[in-house]
């Protein structure tokens, strides 16, 4: 390759690695001054986090906060490999854990609220299931989280407490699609959280059941590591925790830890 | 000739796409490997995976070679507009071809009631991730075939037809002949794609190891627990998408 030639790969090079940062930061200086507060938050809080967001928002001239919603441990997974996250609220202590093994917590992770596992059937309830027992039905088509994520670890410790083995049609890899299943009516049921149920409003049916007291998820909140504005960061967390906060959770579903 | 400036935005689009899979090769724990890709859940998700996409693309042969001959050899009208919907799944985000497959073959969809009283049920089985595959791996086919058939020609078709043969003798000693080297690369791609079969599967079939979780959702399920294994199982996908790519030259060349 010649000198040009090089000089030119270099260049292209430099342009694209630069693309990326360059659209970045005329994205920070749009709003005129604006600070940006970015929270990485568990999908099952994308309509409450955006409501509290929103307040947030309003309390704070300038202030744009900004969400990434996703499987907790996929999200502890972006933020070790450099996410620019100022926040993170976690679905479960066990990928809090992570980000704090990983010496990435800004601070001491606080819990915020809890959630309970719920069944949900399609409207109607077709397969007539009305306790946990019934999942184990032979005709019953049952859709699960794989034991691998939160809610499937959830769902297996309540299927080991109430002594039923379940047989489920599939394992998904989250709430969503385990719920996705059960509104297109292809499955009888899912084992999904209360605060789902709540949220997908009439396409699908709740079930409570005892056992689902003794298995409580805890979701803790923690400032990131390294965030620009530290107190900012604070300021979001107290207001998750506060009684504005709790609220919001509380009006979807979510209990008080 | 060619302008030498080419060379450098080239290098730059070649080292985007090998870099990754430079990358994948690095991360791989070489010791580990063959333990980490012989466990029994991806065992049990790469032989599903290969019997799958094994029946796909036989599928797509039985009804998506007739589809590329019936688009290339005729003329009627809306020809056009057929050949771009048959074409649609190359394009569509596979999700939405998952969606799409749910209501039409799932429990409450168009063909839901029918199949239910012949005592199909689709849903959550082995035939929904050959389905999704088939969706999703049958345009390549159609255009490999398609583009083989118009570039060959007819003129051998038609001397054989004015000596005497009848049309299913041309088509069988004359034009599958003809186009096999696209017919082969066709079913190589097909059988790639289905191998790769991600979204429609996860939204249409579900995941459920020996039944549907195919070595893609194995990965991805891997993801969250053991990272050393989805990247083992990665670099398994890769090899067999190399190997993949292999034959198909083989077959264009030998043409």
């Amino acid at each position: 390759m010649t000198r040009r030639a090089r000089g030119v790969l270099l260049g292209i090079s430099l342009a694209v690695l630069a693309l990326p940062s360059a659209s970045c930061g005329s994205d920070d200086e749009t709003g005129g001054g604006t600070t940006t507060l970015t929270v990485y938050a568990a999908a099952s809080l994308t309509s409450t986090f955006e409501e509290i967001g929103r307040r947030f928002e309003a309390e704070h001239d300038g202030v744009q906060v900004k969400f990434s919603f996703g499987g907790s441990s996929d999200l502890v997974a972006q933020i070790q490999n450099g996410a620019p996250a100022d926040v993170f609220a976690s679905a479960d202590t066990a990928n809090m854990d992570k980000l704090v093994a990983a010496g990435l917590d800004g601070g001491d992770p606080q819990d915020f609220a809890t959630n309970v596992l719920e069944i949900a059937v399609p409207p109607g309830n077709p397969a007539d299931v009305h306790s946990f027992q019934d999942l184990a039905g032979p005709d019953v088509k049952v859709v699960v989280c794989a034991p691998e994520v939160p809610c499937g670890a959830a769902t297996s410790q309540v299927a080991q407490r109430a002594g039923v083995t379940v047989h489920p049609v599939s394992e998904e890899q989250s709430v969503t699609d385990v719920l996705g299943k059960v509104t297109s009516g292809e499955a009888d049921a899912g084992v999904v959280y209360v605060t789902d149920v709540l949220a997908a409003g009439d396409s699908v049916d709740g079930i409570e059941f005892p056992e689902s007291a003794e298995v409580v998820n805890t979701y803790p909140i923690a400032p990131v590591e390294g965030t620009d504005d530290p107190d900012l960061a604070r300021e979001f967390i107290e207001l998750v925790l506060g009684d504005a906060g709790q609220h919001i959770l509380q009006d979807a579903g979510f209990g008080q830890p | 000739m060619i302008p030498r400036w080419l060379y450098a935005p080239a290098a730059v689009g070649a080292a985007f796409v090998l870099l990754p899979l430079v990358a994948i090769a690095a991360r791989v724990e070489w010791t580990d490997l063959f333990d980490l890709v012989t466990s029994q859940a991806s065992k049990d998700a790469l032989w599903l995976s290969l019997r799958t996409s094994a029946i796909a693309t036989l599928l797509c042969l039985l009804f998506g070679t007739p589809m590329a001959v019936v688009l290339a050899r005729t003329s009627f009208p809306g020809q056009g507009v057929v050949r771009s919907l048959v074409l649609l799944p190359l394009v569509l985000p596979p999700v939405v071809g998952g969606i799409a497959l749910l209501y039409t073959f799932g429990r409450r969809g168009l063909l839901g009631h029918e199949l239910d009283v012949l005592g199909l049920q689709v849903a959550f089985s082995t035939t929904a991730v050959v389905l999704a595959q088939t969706f999703v791996a049958m345009p390549f086919l159609v255009v490999s075939i398609e583009g083989a058939l118009r570039t060959a020609g007819q003129r051998y078709e038609v001397a054989a037809a004015s000596l005497g043969a009848r049309p299913t003798t041309v088509f069988r000693r004359v034009t599958l002949p003809l186009v096999l080297p696209g017919l082969v690369s066709g079913a190589v791609l097909a059988f790639a794609r289905s191998l790769g079969e991600f979204g429609a599967t996860i939204t249409f079939a579900g995941s459920l190891q020996g039944v549907t979780r195919t070595l893609p959702l194995e990965i991805y399920q891997l993801r969250e627990t053991d990272v050393d294994a989805a990247v083992a199982l990665s670099l398994v996908l890769v090899v067999v998408a190399v190997l993949v790519i292999g034959l198909a030259r083989q077959g264009r060349s030998a043409a």
